[in-house]
């Protein structure tokens, strides 16, 4: 077990950890558009414009946080509040390496919760009422649409993405993460569990309300949906946390079907393996939104009902049987 | 002749179908066909001319500021103030004032000079007509067209303005590139 030190130490580096890697993600992220749409992207603050996200950081700082007159102010300002914090609470689960891959009495995690992939739905889901109540509170007509399409997106892919992990659940017979990265010693689940891994990136995408499915926020159509009332460093939130839900959905979608840290060389290269196949989520996340247009709001409702829900439930019954059989 | 009416009907392309099977393997082939047409993009390489510090060559017919010019030999100017830039141009922004030449102050070489010739580049429209009514090729449109200024009065160019060389030389398209 792990003494209370340990625990305040790791709880630290996790911190560090995601507040060091957001900015570099931005970063990259208005690179990479960039080069997907044969541009250079941001290079004029500082030497190939590394210093781009400080600088956006320090223009959402200067900014003044306004409400509108019909807003419900305290409830505005918890908004943004329960979506980063949702979204930070989930790493703590995110497994970067087994409990002495470092020698010493600690692994590389923040908690191995035996209800790991309960605890990421939890928060997942809560960090949608930090959307809806942000759309709700602001009292303006946009942010409302924005607040009703992030719940009508919410119950329509949740149920999918509980379902695509569950073939992995049910195969590695517990709901700990570090559990379920062991088990894919031999075999990464991504390959038995090919179905549950695509159904499982595709209500990745929609939970982290990005595109194709960032219809909560629909900047062509609903102005900026929820966050459309929202300034400064408030708004700043709201974006961390979806960049922090982009870090969870890919370090998830690592652990349970691409191996986490399991990879070539010694037991103490295991974070930089986790660490690897989890950027390269991250990479994913940023072509797609470079590639595909956003969904059109009916399409996504009978997409995640109609094909989405009935193919996870397959899978999860296959997968029952062929457990059972063998 | 009799109306055949199978020659009126429009041929329209449609395409399939939505919803069945066919639908998941068309959804997952054009996504990975958006994927594959936006990582060909990177593999290109960017387009991005980074504007000040690189330009964009100009063909040698771009009109750009107008160029006053002088005889090569004499030193003298080739602009006699005859005005007809000024009666053709269409914004009216060129002004002549012309003087005569005597033999201790000879500026040109005819009979006058323009003392004073100014053109107001903030109602410029760059047409050329100036440069086609000079008998006397004195003046010509350049290709230089970095002319934004702080204030309107700066933007009126002067005599000794337009007879210099341009503080910077825009880059040039060789014949045919």
């Amino acid at each position: 077990m792990e003494s209370t030190l340990v625990m305040i130490v790791k709880s630290i580096v996790i911190f560090a950890f995601i507040l060091q890697i957001v900015p570099i993600i931005l970063l990259a992220e208005r690179k990479l558009l960039g080069r997907f749409q044969s541009r250079i992207g941001p290079n004029r603050v500082g030497p190939k414009g590394l210093l781009q996200p400080l600088a956006d950081v320090f223009k959402l700082l200067s900014k003044e946080a306004s409400a509108p007159a019909t807003a419900v102010p305290w409830m505005m300002a918890i908004a943004p509040v329960i979506s980063i914090v949702t979204a930070v609470a989930t790493l703590a689960i995110i497994p970067f390496g087994p409990f002495d891959a470092w020698g010493g009495e600690f692994g590389l995690y923040g908690i191995d919760v035996p209800i790991a992939l309960l605890y990421f739905f939890a928060f997942g889901s809560l960090g949608f009422y930090g959307l809806v109540l942000g759309g709700w509170a602001s009292g303006s007509k946009y942010s409302f649409l924005g607040a009703m399409r992030a719940a009508a997106q919410l119950i329509s892919y949740e149920v999918a993405l509980g379902l695509s992990l569950l073939g992995v659940a049910m195969t590695a017979g517990s709901l700990s993460l570090v559990d379920i990265v062991e088990a894919q010693d031999g075999m990464w689940y991504v390959v038995p569990q090919f179905v549950g891994f695509c159904i499982f990136m595709v209500a990745g995408f929609a939970e982290t309300a990005r595109a194709p499915f960032d219809l909560p926020e629909g900047d062509a159509e609903i102005v900026g949906g929820y966050n459309t009332e929202y300034g400064g460093m408030r708004f700043g939130s709201f974006f961390m946390a979806e960049y922090i839900e982009v870090i969870v959905i890919s370090a998830i979608a690592a652990a349970c079907f691409l191996g986490g840290w399991h990879g070539p060389g010694p037991v103490a290269l295991a974070p930089l393996w986790m660490f690897l196949k989890l950027m390269a989520g991250v990479f994913f996340f940023i072509w797609i939104r470079a590639s595909l247009p956003r969904l059109r709001y009916d399409q996504l409702m009978s997409f995640g009902w109609k094909v989405l829900l009935p193919l996870a439930t397959l899978n999860v019954l296959v997968t029952a049987f062929v457990l059972v059989a063998t | 002749m009799a109306w055949d009416p199978e020659k009126d009907v429009v041929k329209v392309d449609r395409g399939p179908e939505p919803g069945g099977v066919g639908a998941i393997y068309r959804v997952f082939g054009e996504t990975l066909r958006g994927l594959r047409t936006t990582f060909g993009r990177v593999a290109e390489g960017t387009y991005t001319v980074e504007y000040p510090e690189e330009k964009t060559p100009v063909y040698p017919r771009f009109r750009g500021r107008h160029k006053l010019h002088r005889f090569e030999d004499t030193g003298l100017e080739k602009c006699v103030g005859c005005s007809l830039c000024a009666a053709a141009c269409p914004s009216k922004c060129i002004r002549v004032v012309a003087a005569e030449n005597t033999p201790e102050h000879q500026v040109s070489a005819g009979e006058r000079y323009a003392e004073v010739y100014e053109i107001n580049m903030a109602r410029c429209i760059f047409c050329g007509y100036c440069e086609v009514a000079c008998p006397f090729d004195a003046i010509t449109m350049g290709n230089d067209y970095e002319l934004a200024d702080y204030s309107r009065s700066d933007l009126i160019f002067t005599k000794e303005m337009l007879l210099a060389d341009p503080p910077e030389h825009t880059p040039l398209r060789r014949e045919g590139e």
